[in-house]
C-alpha cells in the first residue's frame, strides 16, 4: 500500500479516495484533480470511493464519479463505493449508477 | 408568535465555498420546523443543487450575486427561492431532463433539477435570457404542529443553560 496523501492510497492497483465530510461542486475540483493525476501514473486499474467520512453529497458527487469511470472504464477498471450510509446508497441508486458502480459493504 | 410566518433574505456572491454557507443557512432556518435528519438533508441537498446551477450554469463561474429568500409559512411550508441575474435558460423543459447537461466537460452530472424535483415537494423554475434565473422551491413539513412548537422552543433555551 502507497498512501499519497491522506485522500489518496493505491493498494495493488486500486485507487482509494477517502471523499471529503461535505462532497459538492467546491470541494469536486480537488477530488477529480488529484485523482486524475494518479489515474494517468498507470499503476491504477480501479477506483474505490470511500464515504466513511461523507455526511452530505449533492449531484456534483456523482458528476466525480461518472468522470472517473469514463477515464477508467476503457482500460477494464471498475468502480466501487465503501462505507455508503442510507442516504449516500440512496442518491447513488437514484441517480442510476448502480449500473455502473459496485457499492460494498 | 407562533401563528406568524417567518423570513430570511440571504445574498451573497456567486463563489463554490458559499454553496456550504448557504446549506448551513438553510439548515439553521428549517430547525424551528423541527424537521427529521432525512427531510433537513433532503432541503440541504435541493439548495445545494439551485445554488451551486446559479453558480456555473448562471454565472459561468465568473462571479455575481446570488439571492436566497425562504420563507416558513404558519402552516409548516418551507418555501426556497433561489435567484440569480446571469445568463438564463432558453429552454427550462429541456433543463429540467435527468442526464441533460450544457456542463458535460466540467462533469456535471445533469442530475440537479432531477434532486431538487426528487427531495421538495414543488419545484418551479422562472428564466429569461440575459436577465437570470429564478428557482422556487416548496416542501410541506407534516410533523410540524402548532402545539410542538413552544417545547421545542423551551428546549432550545434549555439546552443554551439559560433557563
Amino acid at each position: 500500500m502507497e498512501q499519497i496523501t491522506d485522500e489518496f492510497a493505491i493498494i495493488d492497483n486500486f485507487l482509494c479516495i477517502r471523499m471529503p465530510k461535505e462532497v459538492d461542486h467546491h470541494g469536486a475540483a480537488g477530488i477529480r484533480e488529484g485523482a486524475d493525476r494518479l489515474i494517468l501514473d498507470d499503476k491504477v486499474k480501479n477506483v474505490v470511493f470511500d464515504f466513511e467520512n461523507t455526511t452530505f453529497m449533492d449531484s456534483s458527487g456523482i458528476g466525480v464519479i461518472i468522470g472517473r469511470y469514463r477515464k477508467i472504464s476503457c482500460f477494464g477498471g471498475k468502480v466501487y463505493a465503501i462505507n455508503v450510509s442510507d442516504r449516500i446508497r440512496r442518491l447513488l441508486s437514484s441517480s442510476g449508477m448502480s449500473s455502473i458502480i459496485e457499492i460494498l459493504s | 408568535m407562533n401563528n406568524k410566518s417567518n423570513e430570511i433574505y440571504f445574498e451573497f456572491d456567486a463563489v463554490s465555498e458559499n454553496e456550504s454557507l448557504a446549506r448551513v443557512v438553510i439548515a439553521a432556518f428549517l430547525t424551528r420546523l423541527d424537521p427529521t435528519v432525512e427531510q433537513l438533508e433532503d432541503v440541504k441537498t435541493a439548495v445545494s443543487e439551485a445554488v451551486t446551477n446559479a453558480i456555473i450554469h448562471g454565472y459561468g463561474e465568473h462571479g455575481g450575486k446570488v439571492a436566497m429568500r425562504a420563507v416558513i409559512s404558519q402552516g409548516g411550508v418551507l418555501e426556497v427561492h433561489v435567484c440569480d441575474t446571469g445568463v438564463g435558460i432558453a429552454d427550462i423543459k429541456q433543463a429540467m431532463q435527468p442526464m441533460f447537461t450544457t456542463g458535460a466537460d466540467k462533469e456535471r452530472s445533469g442530475m440537479g433539477f432531477a434532486f431538487m424535483e426528487a427531495f421538495m415537494d414543488k419545484v418551479s423554475v422562472e428564466s429569461k435570457v440575459g436577465e437570470g434565473t429564478k428557482v422556487h422551491m416548496w416542501k410541506v413539513f407534516d410533523n410540524y404542529t402548532q402545539e410542538t412548537q413552544p417545547i421545542l422552543q423551551a428546549a432550545v433555551w434549555n439546552s443554551d443553560g439559560r433557563i
